[in-house]
């Protein structure tokens, strides 16, 4: 890979800094790599030629006239085609959302322009971020650039696939049960979920609203700390955001870490756990040893009804988040002119895929008069234990170190005949959702085919400093993120 | 046989408030289609809702006002139907934990005082509406969601109402409170006011209820006791016949004067209620509830004693002044301008009202302070009672105030006793017949000079004084 296209947004601003390179001049650099291998990869459903070559051009007069709005600036960057862009369609890689185009800008959106990011263009996804393989998105499956033959992750497959192949310096992915982390661990990538609350979804097209997260996907902590900076605070406009203090999460990054505690949660290191990945955690746990840190073997009792709770608060909360999309307002419209009926049964039928439509039944059906107690209000009693499980842990332990997936990137249609396998491989992250937690996942090794292998950490809620800072110890120790693919 | 009718309404009443419930749109009425939306209102991807606090101001004080106990921490649910007109796919209302619970409203009927209890108050968002009329829209059908988002609040009251007439006298002095409350302006015809009657019958006597109908599109104040009325008499005709009532929905068709159905029990809809995971739960501060609770309005009741007791009017004056909340303030606002409450009653009751022939009172071209200082013109014999009357009609067509229209049409009383005196003599020197037959005896003919002298001074001249003057002259 060209030595320009691997490095980090924090390298690549202290050249735009120095003048060494143009914004322009990466911009169509990234533009050109994006031409070149992205047929191969399938990360983008929208590539913004003319927009990113203006907006690199703004930011290069700005910083000629010593007017950088910072870091950001002048930086190309790429968003999961889940955000609001009102100049750029946004489909969520589905049918039902094909040449959309949002009257307005997502929050997030809103802040990456203010802080002069370029943004490329709009990444594949599982449709509607319902997947962990990308193999759902209604317009093609994202490709891992380590294997081509394997899958990138999901949901956001083509943010992490694009950041791992210098497709962008840098990505906006969601997290609603492990589409942050997972791809990212697969894509041999930095991924970061951070406290529900901390990031506005307003304009992030909603799959399961109190699980949703926002978070940057990139080439190292400090570039997912720089990109935090920017989206992090409370918006008015998402009730559900929270009116906290956001640090400066570069400030502490490299500050040692000291003896803090590590707690080790027994309930993740299940037989299914890939031999080579439970090796590479092995590993972790003793780089954090000699680091000073102190391991604590914990237990997180109700992880085993995590992915049960899970489905069911995610699908039913997808099944009334869908309902919007009836062809009425906006995007595809099946009519047969047979009447309002045979036109939602039409639109939605043909719509949305496969998966989309199997999780709105799911989600109908715990809803459903007479299921409800049984289901979402139960799973909603078991959401809490999980929540007391970390609340309990967190007065024992600075951080929970775990799997962030347990196996790596798998073949395409692995996991395809059984929906429940694929739902079984969120087991280790989508706890952190449940009770709205900070996790990261950062590259822990590679296995013997070459696969990317990726470490969790999971922090009490605001404290992405303390997770950031601990990912960004063991990153200063290891070189795993230097290591990219092999050029395409 | 014999039925007792068991009613209970559940009324939906617009907030007054300038935005929706969650979005910053514009709530006023009759703006062009779909003028009044965002992508909030619109169900756009993407969008979040933001609880407009003005709202749970409004709603907390139809609550006090209605005697309920308000909840600290209620929630906002989602409740799932599709319908070109509900954009989200879902309406966000209040279900198992609404705002307020447990209250009650006093009606006054014939028979004597009343209490309906209500049961619950709680919140939710309008829907929009879809237009279907084929001279604007040809063989498609349109959706406005200018309505789409404004915040109401359902007011569900126990199966407490036993006629039509109750229930007519139900929504009146709900109306009236909700007006006095400004929390909604009770329009029904606007659609800021709406009627649903759960309507059923059973034998009397009999303690266990009857099947229930629900009936709905009741929009005028007119409907509701006829759409019942219909409905008592339809559910006994089919209890007549040995028949058992269905449970359904029907609606009340105005043009036809009955109640047709619209949906069975079967085919009900499962709204699939659940938490709303975009909002918090609503919470409020005991300090809220008690500061909207210190500024609450003065209700039609207290109003009436405080009339009848301070200001001294009659009970009907009382009663008719306070009907509406407009005229009472406009009394209001007449009697600080000028002390005279009993006069100033009279107006408003024999002239002003009858003037606007049950019109709103903001058709009124002038306000109640130019109404006090009309009659404070009287008071102080500027004018009199009869040039006053003059004055009112002038005023309604104009909205000119009271002493503009004495002054530029000169109509101030005549009271300056030389110049009287020398109209008088001069009337007298051209009529010395009609001075002796008075003279004589015929007495009357003392009209015939006063009406002589008002016509010399077109009606100016002060009536009192005129007759003292011409006695005197005559004796």
């Amino acid at each position: 890979m060209s030595k320009l296209a691997e490095q980090t947004i924090s390298e690549i601003s202290t050249l735009l800094n120095s003048r060494e390179i143009s914004s322009a001049e990466l911009t169509q650099l990234s533009l050109d790599r994006i031409e070149k291998y992205d047929p191969k990869v399938g990360a983008y459903l929208h590539i913004d030629h003319d927009g990113a070559k203006k907006q690199a051009q703004e930011s290069d007069t700005r910083r000629a006239s010593n007017n950088s709005k910072g870091p950001l600036d002048g930086i190309p960057i790429a968003l999961k085609d889940i955000f609001l862009t009102d100049d750029l369609p946004t489909t969520c890689a589905s049918k039902i959302l094909e040449n959309f185009i949002a009257p307005y800008d997502a929050t997030v959106v809103k802040k990456l322009k203010n802080a002069g990011a370029v943004i490329l263009g709009k990444l594949n996804m599982d449709e509607f971020a319902m997947g962990s393989s990308n193999e759902h998105s209604a317009f093609k499956p994202v490709h891992n650039p380590w294997n081509l033959d394997c899958v990138a992750g999901g949901s956001s497959g083509g943010s992490a696939a694009s950041v791992a192949a210098g497709l962008c310096y840098g990505a906006l992915g969601t997290d609603t049960g492990g589409s942050i982390r997972q791809p990212s661990s697969f894509n041999g990538i930095v991924g970061l979920k951070p406290t529900y609350g901390r990031i506005s979804r307003y304009g992030v097209i909603a799959f399961a609203s109190s699980l949703d997260q926002v978070g940057p996907m990139t080439k190292s902590v400090r570039d997912a700390a720089i990109l935090l900076n920017v989206l992090a605070g409370h918006d008015p406009c998402d009730s559900t955001s929270a009116d906290v203090e956001v640090p400066d999460y570069t400030d502490r990054l490299d500050n040692k870490l000291g003896p803090i505690k590590i707690g080790i949660p027994k309930e993740y290191f299940i037989k299914e756990l890939d031999s080579e990945i439970a090796a590479a955690v092995q590993e972790a746990i003793e780089l954090y040893k000699n680091m000073g840190c102190e391991i604590v073997d914990i237990s997180l009792p109700h992880t085993r009804y995590a992915i049960a709770t899970y489905y069911l608060i995610a699908t039913a909360e997808a099944s009334s988040n869908l309902a919007r999309y009836d062809g009425v307002r906006y995007g595809t419209r099946h009519d047969p002119n047979q009447g309002l009926i045979e036109m939602y049964n039409e639109t939605r039928g043909k719509g949305f895929g496969l998966e989309v439509k199997r999780r709105i039944m799911l989600g109908t059906y715990a809803l459903s008069a007479g299921y409800y107690d049984a289901y979402y209000a139960k799973a909603q009693c078991v959401r809490t234990l999980i929540r007391q499980d970390f609340q309990k842990a967190f007065e024992k332990v600075d951080i929970i170190l775990t799997p962030t997936s347990p196996n790596v990137a798998f073949k395409f249609g692995e996991h395809q005949a059984d929906p429940i396998q694929m739902y079984l491989a969120d087991i280790f992250t989508v706890s952190c959702n449940l009770a709205g937690l900070p996790g990261i996942s950062v590259p822990c090794g590679f296995n013997q085919e070459g696969l990317p292998m990726g470490l969790q950490l999971l922090g009490p809620v605001w404290a992405e400093d303390k997770v950031l800072q601990c990912a960004n110890a063991f990153e200063r120790e290891t070189n795993y993120q230097q290591r990219r693919p092999h050029e395409l | 046989m014999n039925y007792e009718p068991v009613i209970g309404l559940e009324v939906h009443a617009q907030l007054r408030t300038k935005s929706k419930l969650f979005a910053p749109a514009s709530t006023t009425f009759g703006a062009s289609p779909n003028a009044n939306t965002s992508e909030i209102c619109l169900g756009m991807p993407g969008v979040l809702p933001v609880l407009n606090d003005h709202a749970v101001q409004l709603a907390v004080r139809a609550a006090l006002g209605l005697n309920c106990t308000v909840h600290q921490r209620s929630q906002w649910s989602r409740k799932h139907y599709f319908y070109p007109d509900l954009p989200k796919g879902y309406q966000i209302s209040q279900y198992d934990r609404p705002i307020a619970t447990d209250g009650h409203l006093k009606i006054n009927l014939e028979s004597g005082e009343k209490i309906v209890r209500i049961e619950r108050i709680h919140m939710e968002e309008d829907a929009g509406k879809n237009v279907h009329d084929s001279a604007i829209t040809g063989n498609r059908s349109y959706v406005d969601f200018n309505r789409a988002g404004i915040p109401l609040v359902e007011i569900v009251t126990k199966p407490d109402i036993h006629s039509p007439e109750e229930a007519s006298t139900y929504m009146k002095a709900l109306r009236q409170i909700l007006r006095y409350l400004w929390v909604c302006d009770g329009n029904m015809e606007e659609g800021s006011l709406r009627c649903d009657a759960n309507v059923s019958i059973k034998p009397i006597g009999q303690k266990e209820l009857g099947t229930r109908t629900e009936l709905k599109n009741i929009n005028s104040f007119r409907f509701v006791s006829q759409a019942i009325q219909y409905e008592i008499l339809r559910q006994a005709e089919v209890l007549d016949r040995g028949e058992k009532v269905t449970q359904e929905t029907r609606l009340w068709d105005s043009q036809a004067k009955m109640t047709r159905s619209m949906r069975s029990k079967e085919e009900a809809h499962d709204y699939r209620y659940f938490p709303d995971p975009d909002l918090p739960d609503l919470i409020l501060e005991e300090k809220m509830i008690s500061e909207i609770r210190t500024h609450m309005p003065e209700l039609p009741a207290e109003k009436i004693l405080r009339y009848t007791q301070e200001l001294e009017l009659s009970e009907y004056d009382a009663f008719v002044l306070c009907e509406d909340a407009d005229v009472a303030e406009f009394f209001e606002a007449a009697i600080n301008r000028h002390h005279n409450s009993k006069t100033i009653a009279n107006w408003v009751i024999n002239d002003v009202l009858r003037a606007i022939k049950g019109q709103p009172l903001s058709a009124l071209s002038f306000s109640g302070e130019d109404l006090g200082t009309l009659v404070s013109l009287i008071d102080n014999q500027t004018i009199s009672g009869k040039i006053a009357k003059d004055v009112f009609q002038q005023m309604l067509a104009t909205g000119e105030n009271p002493e503009q229209i004495v002054e530029s049409k000169g109509l101030k009383q005549l009271t300056n006793q030389d110049e009287i005196e020398s109209i008088i003599d001069d009337i007298l020197t051209k009529n010395p017949e009609n001075i002796d037959k008075y003279k004589a005896g015929n007495t009357k003919l003392l009209g015939f000079f006063v009406g002589q002298v008002m016509q010399q001074t077109s009606g100016k001249a002060n009536p009192k004084l005129v007759n003292e003057l011409l006695q005197k002259k005559l004796s």
